[in-house]
């Protein structure tokens, strides 16, 4: 039984400490799902090290998963997000079955389903009337979809929300009621996440490669720092995260973020907005770098200067919002990590699921993003996006005649005054 | 203590008879919750502090019944858990949720900040052993929110389309309440659901054909004033909201040409009548037909959690929730008919954006718009020999 030997499973409760807890209940052990190929190779070494080895290597084959995405593009991106939220929420879906053993009650599994597709149709909906705009006017069923979106959509859900209600059965409410709850709760965790992260995407990948990949570092720093250095414990709920290991993953990600966006900000297909080309019908990610990503000297403060021995630095000053993005990752994205141990705790499991041999399900290792993906997306609406511009022209084409004459005006006196038009234009 | 984690596991599995009924409260909100409430009564007026006031009223009934759901489970533990101090961290942490999205209506960053710093609080208030009912709760504040909060901002969203907006839904939906009963009371006999045993089909078909008419009559009625047909604006120079404008097309009596078929019957060939009164034959239809539905999940709800009524606010009716049970979807359906149907953007919000972006995408946009108008007609072409 590997069981007791997990001491170095950083992330699920260890078992000692949950035996104290459950009073001598220990969880049901989990399925040796690790691949023959890798147990043959790691038989010689002791059951301790070989838990090691096989999370080690199937870090490494995630990370490298990570990088083949990236090279082949937008398109298949967005699809992986579309499987991963899938699969998260069916896992945090059969936790709730299996608390509640609510498999008898077939409606369910179909309605929680039938609710997913609604949400997703209702922001992939959304996402494709703003960014392919000029397609979707072309092509003539997909304009009469977008322009009673909302509609279709409610009414969907609606047809869901009558069907649960027709479906509630004498003496089971209460357990109803707690998968519908169930069900809601985690479609506005894990949909409207993975949404958020297509919406930053689009932004530029830049946008959604520098934020995972801070979480991630910081995950494997802190697990790194707490390894060599961990002596305070952090939180009672983790009793593995150590302060040491906090303190030293953040600073340790902030250098990480800086050097991974500098080298990231040289290449075009990184921090181009995704658009998509009307000639050639595809996707292009070509552009002319905005000022975020062009090269400016900046002066180092005296304090630093004398460590340092330059008088000027150049960067990108992407760079800085990197740090911004690093700090969040490492002092808040933790806290996704302590929620998912607290439910873990809560629900009496030991992992989400057995997806991924070694270290759990998708959720597991997820679970630290849950934050980060809304906290970019906020972040690029606040400080960096203004409006998108294709979507104001459409706006503008269904205004009525005076509305239009007037906000053309408006905008022209406007130009004017900024001196971008020859004042010699009629009012 | 491991026993009390398993009979709390057990109570959740077993049927709804053996659950112990939910008693209503001598008040045992924790103070917080009821501070902000007693401040919020007569001072505002206006209907956007009303929707405001029965949002919080409706949060906190809600919050109170999962609160005496939990104590109704009378574990031991569980009463020193509620005088203990702790209750309070996760009551400022479930507060914080409240008003970050509340804030949401204005100002995005503020709430994001401050939905950050309520789940944070809430993950560190997690105390040991009583994880899973911290977790109930979270999930029980974050549903409530969702239909609380966003229903209540679509509501206030219709009121600023013009308060006839907010005004025919809702009468609809409590003319369909009386009218249902009333038929149901004087004709009713084969059940409608099971779950609403006082509810018959003959209520529902003559509820549904009184709120069509009562609600054509009210539009009629209604669309005459200026005062509930123009969009709500907010007049910088006087700092007052005002409701002054021409009306719109909707609200303007044009003849409509009776189908021979009723022509026998009334005797006309034409009538005039408001284009909006066509709206509201199909906002009284849903109010009738899925409005119901509203009142079904309600009746599920304290079915399920064994209360009588969500509280005692209203003496003989029971809390806020319960009158307004049937409004639920209604607010949703008028904003999503009114998105589709009706409005298009708001032009003083495209303005405010046109203005924030670059100067070479104003540009772009500058002259895409002019070659638009000019398509249109609408400037004279004179122009595209300039610029």
């Amino acid at each position: 039984e590997s069981e007791p030997e997990n001491k170095l499973d950083g992330e699920t409760a260890s078992d000692s400490e949950s035996k104290s807890e459950f009073g001598g209940v220990v969880p049901a052990p989990a399925v040796d799902d690790t691949p023959e190929v890798l147990n043959r190779a790691l038989s010689n070494l002791s059951s301790r090290w070989k838990n090691w080895w096989v999370r080690g290597i199937l870090t490494l084959a995630m990370i490298a998963f990570f990088f083949i995405i990236i090279y082949l593009g937008p398109m298949v991106l967005m699809m992986i997000v579309m499987c991963v939220q899938i699969k998260c929420f069916h896992e945090i879906i059969t936790i709730g079955y299996n608390v509640y053993h609510s498999y008898e009650l077939p409606w369910f599994r179909t309605l929680s389903w039938y609710f997913l597709l609604c949400v997703n149709y209702f922001f992939y909906g959304e996402t494709v009337t703003d960014y392919f705009f000029t397609l979707v006017q072309r092509e003539e069923p997909l304009r009469i979809l977008s322009k009673y979106h909302r509609f279709i959509s409610f009414a969907l859900y609606l047809t869901g929300f009558c069907m649960f209600v027709l479906s509630l059965v004498k003496k089971h409410y209460r357990l109803q009621f707690y998968m519908f709850g169930w069900t809601h709760v985690t479609l506005l965790i894990v949909v409207t996440q993975s949404h958020l992260i297509i919406h930053n995407l689009f932004e530029g990948m830049i946008w959604f490669i520098v934020p995972i990949s801070c979480v991630i570092c910081n995950d494997i720093m802190a697990y790194m720092f707490g390894f060599f250095f961990g002596r305070t414990p952090l939180i009672k709920l983790s009793p593995k995260k150590t302060w040491e290991g906090f303190i030293g993953g953040f600073f340790a990600t902030v250098v990480f973020g800086l050097l991974l966006s500098y080298v990231m900000s040289g290449y075009r297909c990184f921090i181009c907005p995704v658009e998509f080309n009307n000639d050639t019908n595809s996707f292009t990610v070509d552009c002319e770098p905005s000022e975020l990503f062009q090269l400016q000297e900046y002066n180092i403060p005296l304090v630093i200067q004398s460590v340092i021995g330059w008088k000027t630095v150049r960067m990108y000053p992407f760079q800085i919002h990197s740090i911004a993005l690093s700090t969040f990752a490492s002092l808040i994205g933790p806290f996704g990590g302590f929620f998912a141990s607290g439910f873990k705790r809560a629900f009496k499991i030991k992992d989400f699921a057995n997806t991924i041999p070694g270290h759990g399900g998708i959720m597991d290792r997820f679970d630290c993003q849950y934050l980060m993906a809304t906290f970019v997306n906020v972040y690029i609406a606040s400080f960096i996006r203004g409006p998108n511009p294709s979507r104001l022209i459409q706006q503008f084409l269904t205004l009525r005649p005076d509305q239009q004459l007037h906000i053309f005006n408006t905008l022209k006196a406007h130009l004017i005054d900024k001196g971008m038009l020859a004042s010699s234009e009629d009012a | 203590y491991s026993k009390i984690e398993e009979r709390f596991g057990e109570l959740d599995l077993k049927n709804d008879t053996d659950i112990p009924e939910v008693h209503q409260p001598t008040d045992r909100t924790p103070e917080i919750l009821r501070k902000p409430l007693s401040g919020l009564s007569y001072r505002y007026t206006k209907p956007k502090y009303l929707v405001y006031l029965i949002q919080v009223k409706c949060f906190h009934e809600i919050i109170t019944i999962g609160y005496r759901v939990y104590h109704s489970y009378d574990l031991p533990w569980f009463r020193t858990l509620s005088k203990n101090v702790k209750n309070y961290k996760y009551c400022i942490a479930r507060f914080c949720l409240f008003t970050a999205i509340r804030i949401t209506l204005h100002n995005m960053r503020m709430s994001f900040v401050l939905y950050c710093t309520g789940f944070c609080m809430f993950v560190l208030s997690l105390v040991k052993r009583h994880y899973r009912l911290q977790f109930y709760m979270f999930a029980w504040t974050h549903v409530t929110l969702l239909i609380t909060v966003t229903q209540s901002h679509l509501v206030i969203q219709n009121l600023f389309e013009g308060m006839i907006w907010f005004l025919v839904p809702i009468s609809s939906v409590i003319c369909n309440d009386i009218a249902a009963y009333i038929f149901g009371f004087f004709f009713g006999r084969t059940p409608l659901i099971k779950l609403s045993p006082k509810k018959t089909w003959e209520g529902f078909i003559g509820g549904f054909f009184i709120t069509v008419l009562f609600g054509f009559v009210f539009a009629y009625f209604l669309a005459q004033y200026q005062y509930f047909v123009c969009p709500v604006e907010y007049n910088s120079e006087t700092n007052q909201f005002a409701t002054e404008c021409e009306p719109s097309e909707l609200f303007q009596l044009q003849k409509y040409s009776i189908p021979s078929l009723l022509q026998a019957l009334l005797g006309r060939e034409t009538v005039t009548l408001y284009p909006f009164q066509m709206h509201s034959i199909a906002l009284s239809t849903f109010a009738s037909l899925i409005g119901p539905f509203g009142g079904f999940f309600a009746s599920g709800f304290k079915r399920a959690f064994k209360i009588k009524d969500f509280a005692d606010t209203i003496p003989g009716h029971g809390g806020i929730m319960d009158r307004f049970d049937c409004q639920y979807l209604m607010a949703t359906f008028v904003h999503v008919y009114i998105t589709s149907f009706i409005r298009g953007p708001n032009p003083s919000k495209l303005l405010k954006q046109l203005l924030v972006l670059q100067p070479e995408q104003q540009l772009n946009v500058y002259k895409a718009l002019k070659l638009h108008l000019i398509e249109k007609g609408l400037l004279p072409p004179s122009f595209s020999l300039r610029g």
